[in-house]
């Protein structure tokens, strides 16, 4: 596959393209990862939501 | 389940947790048959291989008006009705939204150096998609800036209303004013002007792009949730320990 006298726009821009996405499944994998430990870190100490408190 | 269990932040997150597997699995086949259907597409007659950008420009900027779009549907659950998932559905879309509108300017700005001679004019189309870029970092900030949340989704949710008048003047853009950029050609009336053997890949890469915004807004708002969960807890905690030193 030839891309031509235009080779390095057609590739700046499909590396940027997937820069973006990338960066943005990174930061959505983190934090993801983050709120879960930190969750786990509060029940551990006991600390409950009130509506588990409810249905206890 | 019906669907109004869904309103329901638990069951949300049930649900949530069993489709977003699938989700990622089709979006990922997607992207492969797009990828190898991108590169067996012939050169344009006119722009040559340059014509490749299309297929990654052309998502992006859709993507960057839906997500204006449901942010502005969830503007109207968080203003109308209160109901807090609006709110999360809002928030969740705004950075995903920024970002495929940041691809399709700099995208487009590749594109136009080899096809136009420049890489920026100020024509309305262009302008227009920069003016709904600086309304999602506008959202962003009031989103990550406000100390009551409450507060700042209220003020994000009047801004993506009030950015809701954009998505019109940037779609008919191109009808209304003289601008260097092309017109519509893929949804028009009298059908797509575009040669099948590029018209499929583009529509296939549109799909493929589309499953992975919504797999994104998705676990956002999974995040979001727990968020608010880990926020809730804290409060209470502090709360519990006020009362215990007085």
């Amino acid at each position: 596959m030839s891309l031509g006298p235009h080779a390095d726009f057609i590739v700046a821009a499909y590396a940027l393209t997937i820069f973006v996405i990338a960066a943005l499944i990174a930061w959505v994998v983190l934090d993801y990862s983050t709120q879960r430990r930190i969750l786990g870190d509060l029940e551990e100490r006991g600390v409950t939501r009130r509506s588990q408190r409810k249905g206890q | 389940m019906p669907v109004i269990d869904l309103a329901n932040p638990t069951r949300f997150l049930h649900v949530v947790n069993r489709v977003l597997p699938w989700l990622i699995a089709a979006t990922l086949f997607l992207f492969v048959i797009g990828f190898y259907r991108v590169m067996g597409a012939p050169d344009d007659y006119q722009q040559g291989a340059t014509v490749k950008i299309m297929f990654l420009h052309v998502p992006a900027a859709w993507l960057g008006m839906f997500g204006w779009g449901l942010m502005s549907v969830a503007a109207l659950g968080t203003l109308v009705w209160r109901h807090p998932l609006a709110d999360v559905a809002g928030k969740a879309a705004a950075p995903i939204g920024a970002a495929f509108t940041l691809i399709c300017l700099v995208t487009g700005s590749l594109w136009g150096r080899p096809t136009w001679g420049t890489y920026w004019v100020w024509d309305a189309r262009l302008t227009s998609m920069l003016v709904l870029f600086l309304l999602y970092l506008g959202v962003l900030a009031l989103y990550w800036t406000a100390e009551d949340p409450g507060r700042g989704a209220r003020a994000a949710a009047v801004l993506s209303l009030v950015g809701a008048v954009n998505l019109p003047i940037i779609k008919f853009s191109v009808d209304w004013w003289n601008t260097l950029h092309q017109p519509a050609s893929v949804f028009r009336m009298g059908g797509s002007s575009i040669d099948p053997a590029l018209l499929t890949p583009l529509l296939i890469m549109v799909v493929a792009f589309t499953l992975l915004f919504l797999t994104l807004h998705l676990a956002v708002m999974r995040n979001e949730i727990l968020r608010r969960r880990v926020r809730s807890m804290r409060l209470q905690q502090a709360q519990k320990l006020a009362e215990a030193s007085a």
